[in-house]
């Protein structure tokens, strides 16, 4: 380790961890798109047959390319993913900026906040996911639902740091409108926080994704989502064939792990006065 | 004067637990009422063809879903405050009675997965804010960040494949052995089928502490009062009980305490996986199977779980931190 801190300082680290997260991840999404739908048909003579050279990861009960599966899963966790999250952050953003409007406002935001994470995620996620009637959209608006409080509270506590600032106060004398004010002085500062936010609300958001969908409320059993391959695992774990759940929650692991990864490091360059603390 | 600031704090708290509770289930009343699952089809199930459509309406009126939703809501709202929270569809019983029993196997695998995760993640914690920067902190810290990013379930699964069906030394599932009367079954036998769902939970809750506990330590270590117990050639283990214990305790304890939404959540994962007969399983049971009177009782009681754990996290505060306790309650 030592002669690596001398090649590189912490910034160029970061980039470089940076980097290759980005191309990890986006190997993962590439791989996933250009998997021809062959693979993932039924192949019996191949059936349940342990991880060789050409199949990686092993096959199913019905000969399906365990590797292709997961790959084709983990895009679906991604896309699922990225669509909750950048709800979640849009909630989050609305809430922090209306917060800032007047003490009343800010204590129903923090009412909100509260009344959010009382109730376990997952609990939470079944309900909703109950009230849409499970499937695609259920999952990603119970995500969006869930996901934006721990955000909202770290925006909401920057803003009004922000907004004792002393510009902030002379801005106010000149007379510019509250709403200029939230655009032009709130609003840039949070962008960065904003991004950070987003970033590490994916590792979230695709854990608990795929833990809803194993427990049979998201995504439906036609697609190939990782949890979907897990609990159909759970049927066959009897018989042995370990690598039909190994294999797709490592990959899963590993693309959560990249997400974090990411995110840490973004907020090091980004925010280097909390990113470099923990 | 401390008894009144006791009775103001707990009137604040109950206050509080009150209005959550009536938003919780206002919450969860108007999400269920838009779902697309017809109580009375998930209520018949495999029964469909033998009942008739006057059956039916006979169910559905017997159970008030005719009336307006808000009727419906307030006469649920007024049986539930009469400590009646209606009967459960899937197992033909009063849903108090349900939770309660359900709670109970629950309980035995939260509270040792939870009691386990403490000791050890506080272990991990305080052995990496000791040794910060070098490679064990290193290997601790890739541990509690891998962790982080592990599905639970998945975990339950590597598990259940390792130590029962490969190596055997653990049954496969449920809370006690098959075909064996409640009363024949031996603590040994509960225990057996405990272990595995209470290792997968301990071993996920080990992170949030073991982190936080670190950084408190080495904000600890980096202090005034340290730096000069150093000098008088204090360190290692003396150092750590004379100064470090007592400051990093605490906020680990309520850390732990503040986390049961999680433990509630990773309970109904594993219990999914080892189908152990616990309220995480019921909850997932009523969610699949419509079983809306047992689904809102879980929701207002793990409701209560949480601010019960969240409660006893500031009153730990409160009570043990003299700093705190000079202030104000």
């Amino acid at each position: 380790m030592g002669e690596r801190k001398r090649m590189l300082n912490l910034r160029q680290r970061t980039i470089a961890m940076i980097i290759v997260a980005i191309l990890f991840l986006f190997g993962m999404v590439i791989s996933g798109f250009l998997i021809n739908a062959d693979k993932l048909t039924v192949n019996l003579d191949m059936k349940n047959s342990a991880p060789s050279v050409s199949h990686l990861f092993g096959t199913d009960w019905l000969g399906r390319d365990m590797l292709a599966r997961t790959l084709k899963g983990l895009t679906l966790s991604m896309g699922v993913g990225l669509l909750a999250a950048f709800l979640s952050a849009g909630i989050a953003l609305l809430l922090s900026l209306l917060a800032s409007w007047n003490k009343r406002i800010d204590s129903m935001v923090t009412w909100l906040i509260d009344l959010f994470l009382s109730v376990p995620h997952i609990v939470l996620l079944i309900l909703i996911s109950f009230a849409f009637g499970g499937g695609f959209k259920g999952v990603v608006i119970g995500l969006a639902f869930t996901h934006w409080p721990s955000l909202t509270r770290l925006l909401r506590a920057e803003m009004l740091q922000i907004k004792s600032a002393e510009y902030v106060g002379v801005s106010h004398r000149l007379g510019k409108s509250r709403r200029w004010i939230a655009l032009h002085h709130l609003l840039p500062h949070l962008i960065p926080q904003l991004f950070v936010g987003f970033i590490l609300l994916f590792p979230h958001a695709i854990l608990h994704e795929s833990a809803i969908t194993f427990l049979g409320f998201g995504l439906s059993t036609e697609q190939p989502a990782i949890g979907v391959i897990l609990s159909e695992s759970m049927r066959y774990l009897s018989t042995g064939m370990w690598w039909l759940a190994f294999f797709p929650g490592l990959s899963l692991l590993l693309m959560v792990a990249l997400f974090d990864l990411l995110g840490r490091n973004l907020k090091k360059l980004i925010d280097p006065f909390h990113g470099q603390k923990a | 004067m401390r008894y009144k600031q006791l009775a103001i704090f707990i009137i604040r708290k109950s206050i509080k637990l009150a209005t959550l509770l009536i938003a919780v289930s206002i919450l969860s009343f108007t999400l269920i009422s838009y779902s697309p699952v017809d109580p009375v089809q998930s209520y018949i199930g495999a029964d469909m063809t033998r009942v008739s459509p006057e059956q039916r309406e006979e169910i559905a009126r017997y159970w008030g879903l005719n009336e307006p939703k808000v009727e419906q809501f307030l006469n649920w709202g007024k049986n539930v405050l009469q400590g009646d929270l209606g009967t459960s569809l899937l197992y033909r019983s009063s849903v108090t009675e349900t939770i309660l029993e359900r709670f109970l196997a629950s309980l035995a695998l939260m509270g040792l997965a939870w009691v386990l995760s403490g000791l050890f993640g506080f272990l991990l914690g305080i052995i990496a804010g000791m040794k910060e920067g070098t490679w064990v902190d290193r290997l601790i810290k890739g541990y509690c960040f891998t962790l982080a990013s592990t599905p639970a379930f998945w975990l339950g699964l590597l598990f259940l494949m390792l130590f029962s069906v490969w190596l055997g030394w653990f049954p496969i599932g449920l809370g006690s052995p098959a075909g064996v009367l409640a009363e024949d079954v031996s603590i040994l036998e509960k225990l057996r089928h405990l272990a595995l769902p209470a290792l997968t939970l301990s071993i996920v809750g080990v992170a949030n502490v073991a982190l936080h506990t670190r950084q408190k330590l080495i904000e600890v270590l980096e202090s005034d009062y340290v730096r000069f117990a150093r000098a008088k050639g204090e360190h290692g283990l003396s150092l750590l009980w004379n100064h470090g214990l007592r400051n990093i305790s605490l906020p680990a304890i309520s850390v732990h305490f503040a986390s049961f939404g999680e433990l509630f959540g990773g309970a109904v994962l594993a219990e999914q996986v080892f189908s152990y007969p616990g309220l995480g399983q019921a909850v997932v049971q009523a969610g699949l199977g419509g079983d809306i009177p047992l689904l809102l009782g879980i929701v207002l009681f793990s409701t209560i779980f949480v601010f019960a754990g969240n409660l006893i996290a500031d009153l730990l505060y409160k009570i043990i931190d003299p700093r705190i306790r000079k202030g104000e309650i």
